[in-house]
Order: structure tokens, then C-alpha cells, then sequence
């Protein structure tokens, strides 16, 4: 710390946020009922406690590398390279994780600390069933009880996954109440928590929700970002021309994103779903479609009516159908730090099948969506550029789903 | 500007009465009716609920009743205007909205403590912005005369009592239990002891709520507390049986409130 006191208590980098009271410039913030406050306050400090801990860092390292499967690699992948005929485009492989996706290195953090802070009880939202298995998974390594709210309609389109966290010894609680989504999920855990407010921990999934969950969630998430920028250094003596990733609340973007914020070379773009189309009403596209507002504990873009009222989300992607996101990417955005675009259900779908025919790697829908970004970026930078995606989930779960949208009975 | 609600908490002491604040959702069935018809039910103070979406602090019956009072096409301009049609014939009952930070929001803090002011509303509750992040919605309600009230709970430990009180005004809201609005009530002796708390740290009402729902439990907090709050079953009551049932109700749960000896 300086001795010449400044009299601005803002961070001065981008990457230096969020201020003392969880503040990305306006976004962010501590949204709760009264009931929860003690509760994010406590969790606040135990977060920072856990950070400085090298015990709790040393855990984290020996799970993230044992269980997890750390570091995945970077791989160039060749063909998709030629096929849209540009910039080389390198995948970072989180899809190779441990239950299929980038969700775990969150869950693992939180978990851990759930451990610590003396919590007996885990509960977490999910929409495509990704953070609930992934939640599922080591609340099971750790023998904690585990609770997964998921709205009703998604769980009818990710059956598989339902029957995979109650496998793993979850109770997944069907959410009717509003449109049975992501959103009304969300909301039914808040319920829950502040219900049972003394012996559970809310494993928040994205980085959204009061301070300091988009914080924390970030700086788990960000060893996608640390890792890939050392290994494309270590392979190609060089820091690519942009970083891509997929955007439902965000959390695999600003993992990938936040070790690059102050490479002020390196472009960040991240891919809204744009679901039937931003122009028909019927998208995810929270940054491009949507205004500022508060909702699940933090002010961020939201899409809203004329009114105030939440406008249900639509994508062919449930990982992505959630009608806010996260306030850093927000405020990244207002910043024009990062750049945010969007890909439609369509265009994902044909990602989906182009880079499982091409790569042999079948990725996720979410991920599909920033494939379809990468293609133009690609063409627009040239055989010079160089572009690093996120593929942060692999497209297992989504096969029954993409056989019926193709007509196909399996 | 006198403050409708000092003065009814002031009569309320003067009689040594308890106080029965019913909650009721704007839109919901004829709310216009249930409206005008609450202080003749005897309705000390009214909780004027404004639909939201996404009501996250709420149990079943008012999350219902939201998404009913939405779908009949209630928005914030119609809650102000229930408000005032009220008005016209009542200068005395005060109205305390209730809802949730994004529609209030939206309309911009300014805007709605100017509109809510010309509405005739004296207070409100928004679940979802806690002292650290309510300094600009304070100073818009300041200068409209409009009360803002918090919430205090059972984990509002006394470090953090300090907080909340601070820039309260009207008075203050007890939630007896952790839980959303319409879960099982608090232990009587312990909501005894936490009013007793948050009265001498705030110099204000207390006024308790969250799960009551009988005349019975009415009367017990009522012996404890400046106001009992009742919100789901007057909310059940209105969707089950229409108007008539929901004043009945309030009719036997304030008489049960202004019943109980303090």
C-alpha cells in the first residue's frame, strides 16, 4: 500500500475489481432480503480467510489436479482451422473435466469451503443439469447432503442428467413455480437458504448473486484463463488476438477472460444466446436485449418488460436460458474491455455438428454458440490471427436433444 | 406533512392497542374492493403488496397471488392508482407498499417516491434492498415523505441491529422466522424478546409478522408486540372466497389483535 493516500477508493486496473462493498463500477452489489445478509457478510470473510490460507490452496491443487484432471490442455484444432479459413483456432479443453465441464472447478472451491466455514448442508440451482451434477458430485466426494433445485421443464429435457445427480445421492427438487427455468430455480434455492439459513451452503453456479459470489466464482473459475494463457505462451511464444467464450450468467467466459483483462492486445468476446433471434422477442441475450435492473442479489442487465417484470429467457442451450448475467461481465461491457455478440439456436446446432464431424469432439450447445462466433472472427483476422475458445462442456448430454430437433428417433 | 403513519402508531399507543397491519397483492381477484373495504375490517395499517416476478422472499400463497395479479395485467402505475382511488375516501389508514427492488428500479427511485407521494402512500417495504445498498432509494423517499421500512430477523444479531435501524422510519418490520412470508411462526417468547431488541434500538413500532395466520396467533404476538402482520391467509382467503371471505378474516384477526392486552 502507498503511504499518499488516494482520495478515489476505485480500483484503478479493470482486473481489480470489485470494490469493498462487491461493486463492479454500478453493477453487482448485495441485493438480499435482511434474513441472508449475515450470511453473505459471513461467507465474504471466510472467502478471504480461505484465499490467504495456503493449507486451503494447497487442498484445492491436490483435488483440482487428482479429481478434477488439471491442467486440460490447449489443442489447435486443425481442421476446423480449414474449414473456415483463418486465424488458427485453439480450443482450451475444460470439456475434459471431470463430469463433463468447466462447472466443477467452482463446485470443488465451494465445497471446500463450505467444509471449512462448518456447513453440513449443500444446496444449488441448475438448468441443464451441469452445476447440479457437477455440485452433486463432490458434495458426494465429500459425504455432504445435497439439495438441487431445478426447474420443472428442464427437467423433462435433461432427464439423463436428473437421473445422474440422484445417482450421485442428490435430491433434485422439480421447481414449477413461475416457468419452471433456470430463473424460478434460482429463486426456489434463495427460498431454501433463507429457510435453513444457519447449516447450508448455497453453491451459486455462475457469476451472479450477491457479493461475494460473482467474485469468488470468478477467481475459481479463473484457472481456465491462467492455464491457457501459460500454455499458449509455452506453445506459441505468444498471446492470441482474442479469447471467446459462451455467456449464459457467465462463469466459463470470465474464468477464461479475467488472467487477460489487463493484455490490452488480446480482445475478449463473449457469445450471448440469441435463441429464435435478438429481433423476435424470443433469446438469452441479456447485455444486447436487455437494461440494467436488480435481481438474485446483484444489479446487472436483465431482460425486462416496460415494467420492471422478468422476461422468461429462451435458448435451445437450458445452460444458457437465464435472463441476467454476470455484473463484472456488465460492467466489462460498459467498459468496452470485452466485446459481447450472439449466436442463434440454429447457428448452435450447426456448430454442434460441424465440430463433432470435423474435430471429433462433441461440444456442448453452449460452447456451439461461441463456435459459431469464432467462424467470423476467423475469417476477419486472417491466417495470421490467432484465436483461444473456451469449450467448456462436452455435448453428451445435449445428444438426445439435438436427434429430436434433426428428426432423428434414437 | 403529516406522516399517517406516526399519527396512527401515536393513536394506537394512546389506547394502549395493539395494532393489525394487513398485507393484501395489488390485482389480485377485486382488489379495489378488499382495498376499501380493509379499515372497516379493522385494518390499522394496509401492506399493499406490487407483483413481481420473481418474488424470491415469498412462500406459495403470494407468489400465486403475484403471478395472478400479473397475469390480470397489474403494473406499478395500477398499484399507484389502486392507492389513490383509496384515498379518496380515506385521508387516515396508512398505506405501506410492499415488493421488490427491480420494478421500483425501473421506474427510477425518483420517479416512484414522486408518484408514490401523490398516490397517498406513506411507506415502504422493499425485500430485497438491505441498508448497504439503499442510500439512493432513501434520499428519493426522504424527499417525498415517504417512510422506508426495514426488515429485521432472526439473524439480525445486535452488531448488525445498529445498521438497520439506522435511517428507519414508520416503523419497523419483525420477521418472527427464517424462512419466506407464510412459513410456521417464530416461538412467542422469543418474538417477545426480539421486539423488546429492536424497540429500544430503533426508538420505533415494532410490528411482527411472517406465518401468522389464526386469531389465536394473533393474539399471542399481538400481547408482545406494537403490530401483528398477517399476509398469507388474507391472501388465501381473497383467492379462495373472494372479498367477502378476506374481510371476514380480517375482521376476526384484528379483533383477536386489538383484544390482547400488552
Amino acid at each position: 500500500m502507498s503511504d499518499t493516500a488516494s482520495v478515489d477508493p476505485r480500483p484503478n486496473a479493470l482486473s481489480a475489481w470489485p470494490d469493498a462493498r462487491g461493486r463492479f463500477g454500478d453493477y453487482g452489489g448485495r441485493f438480499v432480503a435482511e434474513t441472508l445478509m449475515p450470511n453473505i457478510l459471513e461467507l465474504e470473510a471466510a472467502y478471504e480467510d480461505a484465499k490467504r490460507d495456503v493449507n486451503f490452496q494447497r487442498e484445492m491443487g491436490e483435488f483440482l489436479r487428482d479429481y478434477v484432471g488439471k491442467p486440460s490442455p490447449i489443442y489447435f484444432a486443425e481442421r476446423l482451422t480449414e474449414e473456415f479459413g483463418g486465424a488458427k483456432i485453439w480450443f482450451k479443453r475444460d470439456e475434459l473435466n471431470h463430469t463433463g465441464s468447466h462447472k466443477i472447478n467452482n463446485c470443488l472451491g465451494q465445497v471446500l469451503l463450505a467444509k471449512r466455514m462448518g456447513k453440513t448442508r449443500i444446496i444449488a440451482e441448475t438448468g441443464a443439469g451441469q452445476h447440479g451434477v457437477a455440485t452433486a458430485t463432490v458434495a458426494a466426494r465429500f459425504g455432504l447432503p445435497c439439495t438441487v433445485f431445478m426447474g420443472a421443464t428442464d427437467v423433462e429435457r435433461q432427464a439423463p442428467n436428473v437421473f445422474r445427480m440422484k445417482l450421485l445421492g442428490a435430491e433434485v427438487v422439480p421447481v414449477s413455480s413461475g416457468t419452471g427455468t433456470l430463473k424460478d430455480a434460482m429463486n426456489e434455492a434463495l427460498r431454501d437458504w433463507v429457510t435453513n439459513v444457519h447449516d447450508t451452503f448455497y453453491v451459486i453456479g455462475t457469476v451472479a448473486g450477491p457479493h461475494p459470489y460473482p467474485a469468488m466464482v470468478r477467481d475459481f473459475q479463473s484457472i481456465i484463463g491462467r492455464e491457457a494463457r501459460a500454455q499458449i505462451m509455452d506453445r506459441l511464444g505468444r498471446l492470441p488476438d482474442a479469447a471467446v467464450a459462451c455467456i449464459g450468467g457467465g462463469s466459463n467466459a470470465m474464468g477464461l477472460f479475467h488472467p487477460f483483462i489487463d493484455d490490452e492486445g488480446v480482445r475478449l468476446i463473449g457469445v450471448e444466446a440469441a435463441g429464435h433471434g435478438i429481433e423476435t422477442g424470443e433469446h438469452a441475450a441479456s447485455l444486447k436485449g436487455g437494461k440494467p435492473g436488480i435481481l438474485h442479489g446483484n444489479k446487472t442487465y436483465l431482460l425486462q418488460d416496460d415494467d420492471g417484470q422478468i422476461i422468461d429467457a429462451h435458448s435451445i442451450s437450458a445452460g444458457l436460458d437465464y435472463p441476467g448475467i454476470g455484473p463484472e461481465h456488465a460492467f466489462l461491457h460498459d467498459a468496452k474491455r470485452a466485446e459481447y455478440v450472439s449466436a442463434t439456436d440454429s447457428e448452435a446446432l450447426e456448430m454442434f455438428q460441424l465440430c463433432t464431424k470435423l474435430e471429433g469432439i462433441i461440444p456442448a450447445l453452449e460452447p456451439a454458440h461461441a463456435l459459431a462466433r469464432v467462424r467470423d472472427l476467423a475469417k476477419e483476422l486472417g491466417p495470421d490471427g490467432v484465436i483461444l475458445m473456451n469449450m467448456c462442456g462436452r455435448g453428451d448430454k445435449d445428444v438426445p436433444q439435438v436427434a429430436e430437433m434433426l428428426g432423428v428417433k434414437l | 406533512m403529516t406522516n399517517r403513519l406516526t399519527t396512527r402508531f401515536n393513536e394506537l399507543d394512546a389506547y394502549g392497542r395493539p395494532g393489525f397491519v394487513a398485507y393484501m397483492m395489488a390485482g389480485d381477484g377485486d382488489s379495489q374492493a378488499l382495498l376499501n373495504a380493509l379499515p372497516n375490517a379493522g385494518a390499522d395499517v394496509i401492506e399493499l403488496g406490487m407483483p413481481f416476478t420473481d418474488p424470491m422472499a415469498d412462500g406459495a400463497s403470494i407468489q400465486g397471488a403475484a403471478l395472478r395479479a400479473l397475469e390480470a395485467g397489474m403494473t406499478l402505475q395500477g398499484v399507484f392508482a389502486q392507492a389513490a382511488e383509496f384515498r379518496k375516501a380515506n385521508d387516515t389508514t396508512p398505506i405501506v407498499l410492499m415488493g421488490y427492488a427491480n420494478p421500483i428500479h425501473h421506474m427510477g427511485f425518483e420517479n416512484f417516491a414522486r408518484r408514490a407521494e401523490k398516490a397517498g402512500v406513506d411507506g415502504l417495504i422493499c425485500v430485497d434492498i438491505p441498508p448497504e445498498e439503499d442510500e439512493e432509494l432513501r434520499k428519493a423517499l426522504n424527499a417525498h415523505g415517504i417512510a422506508l421500512i426495514r426488515l429485521a430477523t432472526p439473524t439480525t444479531d445486535d452488531k448488525r441491529l445498529g445498521t438497520v435501524v439506522e435511517n428507519t422510519s414508520g416503523f419497523v418490520y419483525y420477521v418472527s422466522t427464517t424462512g419466506v412470508t407464510g412459513a410456521g411462526s417464530g416461538v412467542v417468547t422469543e418474538v417477545g424478546d426480539a421486539v423488546a431488541r429492536v424497540r429500544a434500538a430503533s426508538g420505533l413500532p415494532v410490528a411482527v409478522g411472517f406465518g401468522v395466520r389464526t386469531p389465536e396467533q394473533a393474539k399471542a404476538i399481538a400481547e408482545r408486540a406494537d403490530a401483528v402482520v398477517v399476509g398469507s391467509a388474507i391472501v388465501d382467503a381473497m383467492n379462495e372466497g373472494g372479498v367477502e371471505a378476506a374481510v371476514e378474516l380480517v375482521k376476526s384477526l384484528s379483533a383477536a389483535t386489538h383484544g390482547a392486552k400488552r
